[in-house]
């Protein structure tokens, strides 16, 4: 039972015969940002992004905060048009007038926000908040045929007894329930795509799979294309097929879940993946685990004045001369991986292999470090 | 002033303070014993009861972790221990009892003068809050507030000394020191949240309260941070009550951990056997609602249903309506926390008069562990 993998997943690495349903080409968006002193600027929060989801599969969007990740998902969803690059639902590129995107489109994408607490309508109860879209973009009249529909998406979002939930007003509810509420809400339109941003990070910690695993229904049963934002590398795991790493607006790596947890190819996903805590790794391993060279990690870079080059090589322990003058192209390296980075055309990709000299991966600091806390134990 | 129920007191009395529940025996070796605390909130009602029969020993210079949901009463024990609790929270029982390095009297900061916890604040006893833009002056420069701590507990330190003194600290904690000029908003949440650590530290206090300090920064950072943490902890061998939701990071980080629970202590053990043997569903259940980063993944699901409404809590056990262990008489008796080897728990399957059978660890084992061996859901498709 325990070896049984969890989301039904195609084979890792197979090339998806069907035509993506949602794409970003090369997306790039640019906002305008004035200080208080007058001064114009501009920041660079998406450069060059590009993503494609494909029916029935998840792809995992990680990075830190101010890596992009939001916009990236508000440019999918169409909220914000971008600066350059183009969006392609279904192979067609959007189309937008006066700046905004067609009805139908919003039929056929939905995104679910962070705060289910925001994000819902809080004077209206449940079954307006969910009778609205259908009223909206389906065109549902007659109450019978909405209570039906109501009743049927609250029982596909697991809020059941339907009765217990439909009149209740969003502050009555968890924050569990109102997120399901949220996406019941958005699969009232019957969309293709769900983009969610960040979906489970407000939830109490008990509930959170809960919400992971109904995500992968929807994704298994239904067929709809997900995207998964998070900061949580474990939890993309979890759910995703594929994972895409974003850095300072730009993508860095991407490739299946597997393969880039257990083999960054990228020195920024490593960092990312030796950062994350893994409650699997042993409470004895601690004193490497925490004893990295703390102070060398640095921090990412201002958006509005990027570093050149690579946006990471000011962080990067593999920093050379090309790095800090021109961009890294994006290397190909099969079973759909890919990742920018010069180690790959400079052929050093092996270095990345070995021990971090960022954090404690080797054995042979732990003795030493379990010796120095015995000792002070003992005082 | 509220009066406890019988049988909750019965428990702390005999079961706690007269067993060996931490291994800290001798007062010399425990920095901060709590036992019995109660903390209540004030309302037009009853009284909401956010922290229950809280017991538990800190020793010198160890990590506690201090693990629980939203609503667990994790906050309300640290505003209690740290006496910062505004009303209508209210300490209702129990007595938190700081032992000074020096060998100087004990103090229950429960009691004690406002006179003797300013004396104790920052010099003993000091706290680092979640959000760093909240706990540091946003008009005042770093260094003037580091100035201003230092010099309130050493007179005779000048000010110009203050501020150098302020730029090493700052350059303990990895940020160069010519911040010290630097206002708060110029800094990065990590470097803020830096500063406030090496602000707790600055009158190298013997207990350190912790509230979720990592919880505002990514997890590059958290990382950097903590190492800085335990990297400080080995040279001045201060404590740590470390708060937070995410146990898997405690899993790592803590020494011992306790799980709270609407309130309540159910499990206190050390990180390792919190990870490898679980005792009570509810840890077992938290612990598995952390997919693993490497190990192979199976399907889990989390705890199911949410967490109590502390106005209405539960009756018996606070866990019972969400446990798939729970058997005759959970929904009626609430169980105290029993140790066994330093290991404690507060549940009726480790409890041999609830369940009529020795207290044989295997077998108990196997009874928690519905999940494992036949769980409802268990098996994935």
């Amino acid at each position: 039972m325990t070896a049984t993998t969890v989301p039904a997943t195609s084979a890792p690495g197979t090339t998806v015969p069907e035509a993506p349903v949602l794409e970003a080409v090369d997306v790039t968006k640019h906002f305008a940002v004035r200080s208080a002193v007058g001064a114009r600027s501009v920041v660079r929060a998406v450069e060059g992004g590009t993503l494609a989801l494909h029916r029935g599969r998840v792809v995992a969007l990680v990075g830190e905060s101010g890596s992009g990740k939001t916009t990236l998902a508000r440019l999918l969803a169409g909220f914000y048009a971008p600066t350059s690059g183009e969006i392609r639902l279904e192979g067609t590129p959007v189309r937008r007038r006066r700046g905004r995107v067609e009805r139908g489109y919003h039929r056929d994408v939905q995104l679910i926000f962070q705060d289910p607490f925001g994000s819902l309508n809080p004077l209206h109860r449940v079954r307006h908040n969910l009778e609205r879209p259908l009223r909206l973009h389906h065109a549902v009249r007659g109450r019978a045929e909405l209570d039906r529909r109501v009743r049927e998406l609250l029982e596909r979002v697991a809020l059941t007894p339907v009765e217990q939930y439909v009149d209740k007003f969003p502050h009555e509810l968890s924050g569990g329930q109102r997120q399901r509420v949220v996406i019941a809400r958005a699969l009232a339109v019957e969309p293709k795509v769900l983009l969610g941003d960040e979906p489970i990070s407000m939830l109490d910690v008990s509930i959170r799979l809960e919400m992971l695993n109904l995500l992968d229904r929807l994704r298994s049963e239904d067929g709809l294309a997900l995207l998964y934002i998070t900061h949580d590398i474990a939890s993309a795991r979890y759910l995703c097929d594929d994972i895409v790493v974003m850095y300072a607006g730009e993508m860095v790596e991407g490739g299946p879940k597997e393969q880039v947890i257990a083999a960054p190819q990228h020195p920024y996903t490593r960092l990312l993946v030796e950062s994350s805590p893994d409650p699997g790794r042993g409470a004895r391993d601690r004193e490497a685990l925490f004893d990295a060279d703390a102070d060398s990690l640095g921090e990412p870079p201002s958006l509005i004045d990027p570093p050149a080059g690579c946006r990471f090589h000011p962080r990067c322990p593999f920093a050379m001369d090309v790095c800090r003058t021109q961009a890294p192209p994006r290397t190909d390296l099969g079973g759909g991986r890919w990742a920018r980075c010069w180690l790959h055309p400079e052929g050093r990709a092996g270095e990345l292999d070995r021990p971090g000299t960022d954090a404690g991966t080797d054995a042979g600091p732990v003795a030493e470090h379990a010796t120095d806390r015995t000792t002070q134990e003992n005082q | 002033m509220v009066t406890r129920t019988v049988h909750e007191s019965d428990r702390t009395d005999t079961d706690l303070t007269d067993t060996d529940l931490t291994g800290a025996r001798s007062a010399s070796g425990a920095v901060l014993e709590v036992t019995g605390l109660a903390v209540e909130y004030v309302t037009d009602g009853d009284p909401v009861r956010a922290c229950a029969d809280v017991t538990f020993t800190l020793r010198r210079g160890e990590i506690l972790g201090v693990a629980g949901e939203s609503g667990s009463g994790k906050s309300t024990l640290i505003t209690a221990l740290t006496r910062l609790q505004r009303p209508p929270a209210v300490t209702t029982a129990g007595s938190i009892v700081f032992h000074p390095r020096d060998g100087g009297p004990a103090v229950d900061l429960v009691t004690a003068s406002p006179r003797t916890l300013r004396a104790l604040r920052w010099t003993s006893l000091s706290i680092v809050l979640q959000s760093a833009m909240d706990a540091l002056n946003p008009v005042m420069r770093l260094g003037a507030q580091f100035a201003d701590v230092l010099r309130t507990h050493d007179r005779s330190l000048s000010r110009d000394a203050a501020w150098t003194r302020a730029a090493e600290l700052l350059a303990t904690v990895g940020i160069s020191g010519d911040r010290v000029r630097s206002y708060p908003h110029e800094l990065s949440g990590g470097m803020r949240q830096r500063a406030s650590i090496a602000l707790a530290l600055a009158c190298r206090p013997e207990l350190v309260v912790m509230d979720e300090p990592t919880t505002a920064v990514d997890v590059v950072m958290q990382r950097q941070i903590l190492a800085q943490v335990l990297r400080l902890r080995r040279t001045l061998g201060f404590a740590v009550v470390f708060v937070t939701h995410d146990l898997s990071l405690l899993l790592e980080l803590a020494d011992r951990i306790a799980i709270m629970y609407a309130g309540r202590v159910v499990e206190l053990g050390t990180a390792q056997e919190i990870y490898d043997e679980p005792r009570h569903p509810y840890t077992r259940g938290l612990r598995d609602s952390f997919p693993p980063l490497r190990a192979p993944l199976r399907r889990l699901t989390g705890i199911p249903g949410t967490p109590p409404d502390l106005r209405r809590p539960p009756s018996g056990c606070p866990f019972h309506p969400r446990c798939a262990a729970r058997f005759d008489g959970c929904d009626t008796h609430l169980p105290g926390l029993v140790a066994a080897g330093g290991h404690a728990v507060a549940c009726r399957l480790h409890d041999p008069a609830a369940t009529g059978r020795p207290a044989d660890t295997g077998q108990q084992d196997r009874a928690a562990r519905p999940d494992r061996t036949a769980g409802p859901e268990g098996g994935a498709r």
